[in-house]
C-alpha cells in the first residue's frame, strides 16, 4: 500500500492508485494500427490502381500479417490465461464489444490477410512447390493445397478474387482499428476517452503508423539486399504519408479544440495532467517531435527541391519520428487516461517494472518479435518484384 | 490429379478448408461449452446449484443481538453502532447456529482497527485517522477505547 500511495497526489479512489493497463495495452492499439495502416497501403495499390507503390505491396501485405499474428499477445500477456481466451469464441458474448474483438481479428486474419496473401502468391507457391527442395517443399506443397493450376485463366481467377477480397479488406482494416479506438471511445466514466471521435482518430493514426512502417521497411530492405530503391514509389509512399497525417493532424486538433472550447467539469484536471505529468509525452515527444516536425520535413520534400539523397534521408528521419509520435499517442491515450481520478480531485504515477510479466522487456521482446516472423515470411514468400527473388528464395 | 472445377478449383479447394474449419470449430464448441449454458444468461445454468450448495458463511447482525443483546446497547450513539457485527468479527455463521460447538475469538484490534483507521488518502478527510504507532505505541487499541463505542474511554486512559 505505502509503495503504491507513493507518487498518488490529491485524491484517489482506492482502484485508480495503481494502473490496470500498462504498457503492453499501449503496445496493443500501436501494433494493431501498424496492420491497418500496411493493409491499407497495399490495398490503395490493388483498387486504385497505383501502379508506383507496386514495389511494397507485397511487403505490406506480410508486414500486416506478421504485425496481426503479435497483435493478441500483448493481451494474453495482461489478462494471462491464454488458454481461456478461446471462450470467447465458444461461448461468444454479443453484448462485450471486447469479447466480439476475437470475431473480427479472425475475420481479418483468415478472411482477409491469408486469403489474398495466398492468391497473390499462389503462382510463387506452386513454382516454389515444384522447385525448392529439403523439408520446406513439403510446406509449399501444402500451400498449393494440391492445386498447381497457374494458367492465364487461373491465375485471372486469382486476380479477380484478390480484387474482392481487398475490397471486402478495406471496410474490415477500418472495422479492426476502428474497433480499438471504440474500446477506448465509448468508456463513458472516462472523460480522457470518451468521445466519438476516437475510433476515427485511431484509424487515422494507424494508417500513418502503417505507411511510415512499410516505407522504412522497405528503405532498410532494399539497403540490406544491396539492390536499389525504387525513388518514385518511395516518392508516393512518402506522399500518402505526408496526406494521411495531415488529416490525422486535423482530426486530433479537432478534438482538442473540441475539448478546450466545450470545457466540460473535467477540463480543468485534464488541463493540468496534460501541463504537468503528460507535458513531455503529449505535448514535447506526441505533438511536436511526433507530429510537428515529420510533418513539416514531409512538407519540405514536397515544396523544395531535394536531391534524391537529401529525399530519402528526409524520409527516413521523418518515418522514424511518426513511429516515435504514433506510440506516444497510444501511451499518452492508454496511460494518460488512468493517471487521473475520476472525482477530478487527484492523479497518480504510472511505474514500469522491467523484467516481469507487464514489464517493459516483455514490451521490447513483443515489438522484436513481429520483425522475426516478417524475417521468416520474407524468406518463405520472396516479396521484391525486381526479378532478383531467385536468389533470395533459394 | 483430378480437376473438378476447371480454373476455380484451387478456389473451390481453399473454400473446402475452411469449411472444415468451421467443422472443427462447431465440434469443438458441442465439446467444450458446458452443458447448461446460456439457458438463463451468459452463464452455466448449474452454476445456480452450485452456489447454492455452498454453507452461508454470514448469519447477519439480527441473529446476532438475538443472544448478545447488550453489544447494540453499548454501541449505540457511538461511530460503530451502524457497521455490521461481521464486518470486524468476520464470518460467524456457525457460530450463531451453535456458539457451544463453534466459538468466536475476539478480533486482534491493533490489526482491526487499523484497517479502518490507519492513515489513507483514498478516505475523505473527516474519517476520523491515526498512525497506530504514533497514537497507541505498543498498547492495544481496546486498553483505551471501547470496541463496540470507541469514544467511551476505558478507565486509565488519558
Ligand atoms: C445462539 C446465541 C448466539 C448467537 C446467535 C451468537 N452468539 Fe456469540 N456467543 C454466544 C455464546 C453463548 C458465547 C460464549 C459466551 C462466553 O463465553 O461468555 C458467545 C461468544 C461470542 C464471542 C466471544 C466472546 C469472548 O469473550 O471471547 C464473540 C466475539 C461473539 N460471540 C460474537 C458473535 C457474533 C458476531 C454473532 C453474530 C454472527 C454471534 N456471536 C451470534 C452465543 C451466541
Ligand atoms: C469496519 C471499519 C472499522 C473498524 C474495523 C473500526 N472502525 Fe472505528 N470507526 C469506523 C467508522 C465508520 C466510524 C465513524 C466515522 C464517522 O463518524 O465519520 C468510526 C469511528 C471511530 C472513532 C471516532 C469516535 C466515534 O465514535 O465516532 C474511534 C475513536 C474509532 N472509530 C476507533 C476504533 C477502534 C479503536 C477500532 C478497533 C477496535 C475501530 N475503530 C475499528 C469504522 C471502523
Ligand atoms: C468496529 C468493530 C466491531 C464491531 C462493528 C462489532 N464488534 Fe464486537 N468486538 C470487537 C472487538 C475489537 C472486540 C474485542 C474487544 C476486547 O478485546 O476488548 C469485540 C468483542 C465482542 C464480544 C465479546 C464481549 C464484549 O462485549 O467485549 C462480543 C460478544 C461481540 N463483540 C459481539 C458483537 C456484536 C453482536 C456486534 C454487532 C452488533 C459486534 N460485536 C460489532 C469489534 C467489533
Ligand atoms: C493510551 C490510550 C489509547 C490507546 C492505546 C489508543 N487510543 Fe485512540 N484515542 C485515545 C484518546 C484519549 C482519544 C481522544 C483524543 C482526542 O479526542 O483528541 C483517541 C482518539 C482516537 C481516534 C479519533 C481521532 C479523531 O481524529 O477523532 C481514533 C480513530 C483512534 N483513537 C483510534 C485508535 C486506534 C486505531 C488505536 C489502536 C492502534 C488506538 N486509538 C489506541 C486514546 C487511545
Amino acid at each position: 500500500m505505502e509503495s503504491i500511495l507513493h507518487g498518488v497526489e490529491g485524491y484517489m479512489y482506492p482502484n485508480e492508485m495503481e494502473l490496470q493497463w500498462s504498457v503492453l495495452i499501449v503496445l496493443y492499439p500501436f501494433i494493431t494500427g501498424l496492420v491497418a495502416g500496411a493493409f491499407i497501403l497495399a490495398s490503395l495499390e490493388r483498387v486504385f490502381r497505383v501502379e508506383s507503390v507496386k514495389p511494397t505491396y507485397r511487403l505490406a501485405l506480410l508486414t500486416a500479417l506478421a504485425f496481426l499474428l503479435v497483435a493478441p499477445l500483448p493481451l494474453q500477456l495482461h489478462l494471462g490465461h491464454p488458454e481461456r481466451s478461446l471462450e470467447m469464441y465458444l461461448t461468444p458474448h454479443t453484448a462485450s464489444a471486447m469479447a466480439m474483438f476475437g470475431f473480427v481479428y479472425l475475420w481479418y486474419l483468415m478472411a482477409v490477410l491469408v486469403l489474398e496473401i495466398w492468391l497473390d502468391y499462389r503462382r510463387d507457391i506452386v513454382r516454389l512447390a515444384q522447385t525448392a527442395t529439403g523439408p520446406l517443399r513439403y510446406l509449399y506443397r501444402a500451400m498449393t493445397l494440391g492445386s498447381y493450376d497457374v494458367s492465364e485463366e487461373a491465375l485471372r481467377v486469382d486476380d479477380r478474387a484478390g480484387y474482392v477480397i481487398t475490397l471486402i479488406g478495406i471496410p474490415s482494416a477500418f472495422l479492426l482499428h476502428g474497433y480499438v479506438g471504440f474500446i477506448f471511445g465509448s468508456v463513458k466514466a472516462n472523460p480522457w476517452w470518451s468521445t466519438p471521435l476516437m475510433p476515427i482518430v485511431f484509424l487515422f493514426s494507424a494508417i500513418v503508423s502503417g505507411i511510415a512502417t512499410v516505407m522504412l521497411l522497405y528503405m532498410a530492405a532494399t539497403r540490406l539486399r544491396q539492390a536499389t530503391i525504387d525513388m518514385r514509389c518511395l516518392d508516393t509512399i512518402a506522399r500518402y504519408l505526408f496526406y494521411a497525417f495531415i488529416i490525422d493532424f486535423s482530426l486530433e486538433m479537432l478534438d482538442l479544440v473540441h475539448r478546450i472550447y466545450e470545457a466540460d467539469e473535467s477540463f480543468h484536471t485534464l488541463d493540468f495532467m496534460v501541463k504537468t505529468r503528460l507535458y513531455l509525452p503529449h505535448i514535447v515527444v506526441q505533438i511536436v517531435l511526433g507530429t510537428l516536425v515529420p510533418l513539416g520535413l514531409l512538407a519540405l520534400t514536397q515544396l523544395v527541391n531535394l536531391t534524391e539523397r537529401a529525399r530519402r534521408g528526409t524520409y527516413a528521419l521523418a518515418g522514424v519520428l511518426t513511429l516515435v509520435g504514433i506510440f506516444a499517442m497510444r501511451w499518452n491515450v492508454v496511460i494518460g487516461g488512468q493517471l487521473f481520478s475520476k472525482s477530478f480531485l487527484g492523479y497518480t504515477t504510472y511505474k514500469m517494472a522491467f523484467a516481469t510479466r507487464e514489464g517493459l522487456l516483455p514490451a521490447v521482446l513483443l515489438m522484436i518479435l513481429p520483425f522475426v516472423i516478417l524475417w521468416a515470411l520474407v524468406r518463405l514468400l520472396p516479396p521484391w518484384t525486381d526479378g532478383r527473388e531467385a536468389e533470395t528464395a533459394a | 490429379m483430378k480437376v473438378l472445377f476447371g480454373h476455380k478449383d484451387h478456389l473451390v479447394r481453399m473454400a473446402a478448408l475452411f469449411l472444415a474449419g468451421i467443422v472443427v470449430f462447431l465440434v469443438l464448441k458441442a465439446v467444450f461449452v458446458p452443458k447448461g449454458f446460456g439457458v438463463y444468461g451468459h452463464y452455466r445454468a448449474g452454476a445456480l446449484e452450485e452456489n447454492r450448495a455452498h454453507p452461508v458463511a454470514y448469519a447477519g447482525r439480527a441473529a446476532c443481538v438475538e443472544c448478545h443483546s447488550d453489544v447494540p446497547e453499548t454501541a449505540k450513539g457511538g461511530g460503530h453502532a451502524f457497521i455490521r457485527c461481521e464486518a470486524c468479527h468476520g464470518p460467524l455463521a456457525a457460530h450463531a447456529g451453535d456458539p457451544g460447538e463453534h466459538q468466536a475469538v475476539r478480533p486482534e484490534s491493533k490489526v482491526l482497527c487499523a484497517r479502518c483507521h490507519a492513515p489513507n488518502v483514498a478516505r475523505p478527510a473527516r474519517f476520523p485517522q491515526v498512525d497506530p504507532a504514533e497514537h497507541a505505541g505498543d498498547e492495544a487499541c481496546t486498553a483505551c477505547h471501547t470496541a463496540h463505542n470507541p469514544r467511551q474511554q476505558k478507565e486509565g486512559a488519558k
